[in-house]
């Protein structure tokens, strides 16, 4: 079976040439109909998925995506388009609906391209394409040595939402009418596991994974399998807790989600629509003064690397938050236009986010915590960017003389954003590194735990 | 529902140059491989947005997806691939992959042709054409004024518009065709108020499977903006939100998007099969106080969680989860449905042809009880009355579940007295409705903008339930004392 499919795979990767002439005659039919400029992305991916569940294959998924995406401005007005389907006269039809679209939407000041003199010049090459020469035979293979190893973890571990393995390369590129035309590829392959345990009548369920753009990064598999199986069988038998005030350690694996609605909070979009907690806070104190926050597009094979940000704009590297101290907002050309700034390469989100870690590790800040809430899991949506109120779901451990008492579950964490990070005690060495933003566990002097 | 299918054929298939015979063989040649069974589903879907803020409509965009997903099954395991290609080299290089999982299983023929009738919910109308681009401009033009003209400490307004045109075609190694064109459209509405260097927001909107004729209608659109406008200024006032359990009286309407967390996710028929969910294997037991039956119910005309058959063909239903408080049933798909032995419920939805189906809910909603809303407050000495929520999310295999409040008050005394900030809500699905002591006469069902989560698959979805008694849910505010 792994000829056919691997060909299938194989075969359909197409050229940077071929994405970048689609863009080009995007462009040109963008001009042909008299738009005064215009941006185009064209992307391709393709991919192999796998699940093993209780030892048997679950699903065998081949992915196979195309892109293609227009914006035309006449003026100040402006009008997005969007297709799967590359043939010249889907290119046609997408580019003149993007141009009907423009006749109805207003003059709007700030509309545009970014600048043309902020275009990335040379396009550094950051060794983001590791593509895995992987048959489904040996991805079936791994996802399934990486359950075994949960399931014969521990007897408690009585049931599975299996192993998985995912191979994923793809290949974007960007134009506009200034001229510029810019691509890249780049692969992403991961490994996880997800595994419930059983003790009495309750039943818990918890994951692990490890992703990288080399393969050869990857953690090995049955080192997933264990960490999900250890991660699911030390939540079971979890109690509530009396509400209460307490210290909280967000873990690394979701302390990332904590700097995540800090960069939310700093975005553009939110600033100029003062729709964020964090509005006017530009060279103001929003942390402690020994924090420092990095942003570093250029880092070698990590994933959030990326030459140029989705305007065509050079990524650059720079301190988010120096000293405690707000140093600069996340924009892209629009937002700041609207807040009378210049962008910073952000349109898109940003790239290879970091807080400079303390020397401590999870257990030197438990115990520097003392009595307090180790949260390892968080859940639901209750983040409000408006006001900086946080009010979400949690499970975890309770801790108390430095050490872990006992698994905890049903109750809720709640605070103001602006507070937490006000409020932030120390940041651990135990540095998760699997995503775009990299933390180590984050301690906070004091949430409102509700429980009992 | 020939018309649907003679839609279909003329939007997908003849274009392509594909035939009944293609399909045949393009099916055989799935089944060849002992795969158990095969299908294909055929996706043409056409969407528009529009966004309005700073009182102009600055942004508009459209787009075509359309491909065909290649399913083979053979037991427990799933092949699947899929071309945003509708032509015969594509799907034959499709099904050869899908195929790939089979290494056991029954030899198969495709059975002749059936055409499958389902439900007529909706009109196979095309709502991106509804009205005129002219119109949909000064249409949220409108909705921009209506708002600004409530009060004079509404600074931002945005508004956002949107459609989408489907046409889908399923083809089932069992011999079943069908196929559903499916409209759908969608307004929302969002405002923030500013008092004194306060800053609080407010948001409203709705939708279903018509034109957007709907928006005009009853002035539904300005409703929207009056309701967005509303809930920013009571939540310019609003204090600290209590900590701790407490008893709750949920409102009509959205809030049933308690359900849809806590049980609804937790009765999805692959959980179930699989034994990975809280309610796995408890069938006939008492998951609820006997004033609670809910179901789940895809055939309500025109709402935004309804279809005419689902994503594998099958018509849609409703389906009894929970009567009088016993537990009564899963939401199927075929694959799971097959598997367990029992029949669809006709549950099988895909986000499109570029994802597999699995058990998803349509409208899920719990019926109206016996006592006024009124009642039920009374009822309460001290208690949170909560009647706005952002989403959810559940946890099926421990059964926590949680809702986040964006309008609530203190009930002191049998009132509702002061508004509090927005909280959190968590509790345990399989106990949370066995706490439901009062259920009220006045069941409503969503306006219309749910949109669900599951495995990475968006798909739109319904919830409505009557004012609701819970004698303790755990409240997530700030305020300990």
């Amino acid at each position: 079976m792994s000829d056919t499919a691997q060909s299938l795979a194989k075969s359909a990767f197409p050229q940077l040439d071929t994405l970048q002439n689609l863009t080009a005659d995007v462009l040109a039919e963008a001009k042909g109909r008299g738009a005064s400029s215009a941006e185009a992305g064209v992307s391709f991916g393709a991919g192999l998925s796998v699940t093993v569940r209780m030892g048997e294959v679950e699903t065998l998924e081949f992915n196979r995506d195309r892109g293609l995406a227009v914006t035309v401005y006449f003026g100040q007005r402006k009008g997005s388009a969007s297709t799967s389907d590359w043939s010249a006269s889907a290119v046609r039809e997408t580019v003149a609906a993007a141009c009907d679209i423009a006749r109805f939407t207003a003059e709007d000041d700030c509309a545009g391209l970014a600048d043309a003199d902020l275009m990335v010049r040379d396009i550094p090459d950051l060794d983001l394409c590791h593509p895995w020469d992987l048959t489904p035979e040996a991805a079936i293979e791994l996802a399934r040595g990486c359950e075994a190893q949960a399931l014969q973890f521990d007897p408690r571990i009585v049931n599975s939402e299996g192993g998985s393995v995912f191979s994923h390369q793809g290949m974007t590129v960007y134009g506009n009418s200034h001229g510029f035309l810019g691509g890249y590829a780049g692969t992403r392959h991961s490994i996880s596991c997800s595994v419930i345990g059983r003790h009495g009548d309750g039943m818990q369920r918890d994951y692990w994974y490890s992703a990288a753009r080399d393969h050869a990064d990857l953690e090995p598999a049955e080192a997933v399998g264990r960490t999900a199986a250890e991660r699911t069988v030390r939540r079971l038998d979890a109690r509530r807790l009396p509400t209460r005030q307490a210290p909280v350690i967000f873990a690394a694996e979701i302390a990332t989600g904590i700097l995540a609605h800090m960069v939310s909070a700093v975005r553009g979009g939110k600033l100029y629509r003062k729709a964020s907690f964090l509005l006017d806070h530009l060279g103001k104190q929003i942390f402690p003064e020994w924090v420092q926050v990095r942003e570093q597009p250029h880092l070698n094979k990590a994933l959030g690397s990326a030459p140029f940000d989705n305007e065509g704009v050079a990524t650059r590297e720079r301190d988010l938050v120096r000293d405690g101290i707000l140093q600069g907002y996340v924009l892209d050309s629009y937002s700041a236009r609207k807040l009378a700034m210049q962008t910073t390469g952000n349109a898109g989100g940003v790239h290879n986010l970091s807080i400079a870690c303390g020397d401590k590790d999870l257990v030197g800040l438990l115990r520097e915590m003392g009595t307090g809430l180790l949260v390892t899991e968080v859940m639901g949506q209750g983040i409000n960017y408006v006001n900086g109120d946080y009010s979400r779901g949690a499970a975890g451990f309770w801790v108390e003389g430095g050490e872990i008492q006992y698994p905890v579950e049903e109750i809720t964490i709640a605070g103001n954003m602006a507070d937490m990070f006000r409020k932030l005690v120390a940041v651990g060495s135990d540095v998760d590194q699997r995503g775009n933003i990299r933390s180590g566990s984050l301690l906070i002097e004091q949430m409102t735990i509700a429980g009992e | 529902m020939e018309n649907a299918i003679e839609i279909a054929r003329n939007r997908i298939l003849t274009p392509a140059g594909l035939g009944d015979d293609d399909l045949d063989a393009v099916i055989g040649r799935v089944l060849g491989h002992a795969v158990d069974s095969a299908d294909l589903y055929f996706q043409v879907s056409r969407h528009e947005s529009w966004l309005l803020e700073d009182g102009i409509v600055k942004d508009g965009s459209y787009g075509i997806d359309q491909g065909v997903g290649v399913r083979a099954i053979s037991g427990e395991k799933t092949g699947f691939a899929y071309s945003d290609e509708i032509v015969l080299p594509a799907l034959l290089q499709a099904s050869q992959a899908a195929r790939a999982i089979a290494d056991a299983g029954q030899q198969g023929r495709v059975q002749a042709w059936q055409a499958r009738v389902g439900n007529a919910l909706y009109a196979p109308a095309d709502p991106l054409t509804s009205m005129d681009a002219t119109d949909k401009v000064h249409l949220m033009q409108a909705v921009d004024a209506e708002a600004r003209k409530q009060d004079a400490r509404v600074k931002q307004v945005m508004v956002s518009m949107a459609s989408t045109h489907e046409v889908i075609l399923v083809a089932n190694s069992d011999g079943t065709l069908a196929a559903d064109v499916r409209p759908l459209v969608r307004l929302n509405v969002s405002v923030i108020a500013e008092q004194q260097g306060r800053r609080e927001q407010g948001s409203s909107g709705g939708g279903g499977r018509t034109g957007y004729e709907f928006f005009v209608d009853q002035e539904r659109a300005l409703g929207y903006a009056r309701e967005a406008v509303r809930q920013a200024l009571v939540n310019l006032e609003a204090e600290p939100a209590p900590a701790g359990t407490m008893t709750v009286v949920l409102g009509p309407g959205w809030p049933g998007v308690l359900l849809h967390e806590a049980i609804g996710h937790g009765l999805e028929g692959d959980f179930n099969r699989k034994g990975t969910s809280a309610f796995s294997g408890r069938l006939g037991e008492r998951v609820a106080s006997e004033q609670c039956t809910v179901v789940d119910d895809g055939t309500i005309a025109q709402r935004r969680g309804s279809l005419n058959i689902d994503d594998e063909g099958t018509p849609t239903q409703s389906t009894v989860l929970i009567e009088n408080g016993i537990l009564k049933g899963y939401m199927q798909d075929r694959l799971n449905a097959g598997l367990s032995g029992v029949a669809s419920t006709g549950n099988g939805r895909r986000e499109s042809f570029a994802h597999l189906p699995m058990p998803r809910m349509t409208n899920t909603y719990m019926l109206a009880g016996q006592y006024d809303p009124q009642e039920i407050i009374s009822s309460v000495e001290r208690g949170l009355y909560a009647v706005n929520f952002g989403g959810g999310q559940v946890d099926i295999t421990s059964g926590k579940f949680v809702f986040s409040a964006s309008e609530a008050y203190l009930i002191e005394n049998g009132k509702v007295t002061r508004p509090v900030k927005g909280a959190t809500l968590i509790g345990n699905g399989p106990d949370v409705l066995t706490r439901v002591s009062m259920v009220g006469n006045d069941l409503a069902l969503d306006a219309g903008v749910g949109t669900c989560g599951k495995e990475g698959q968006s798909v739109p979805v319904g919830v409505g339930q009557p004012t609701l008694r819970i004698d303790g849910l755990t409240v997530g505010g700030t305020n300990a004392g």
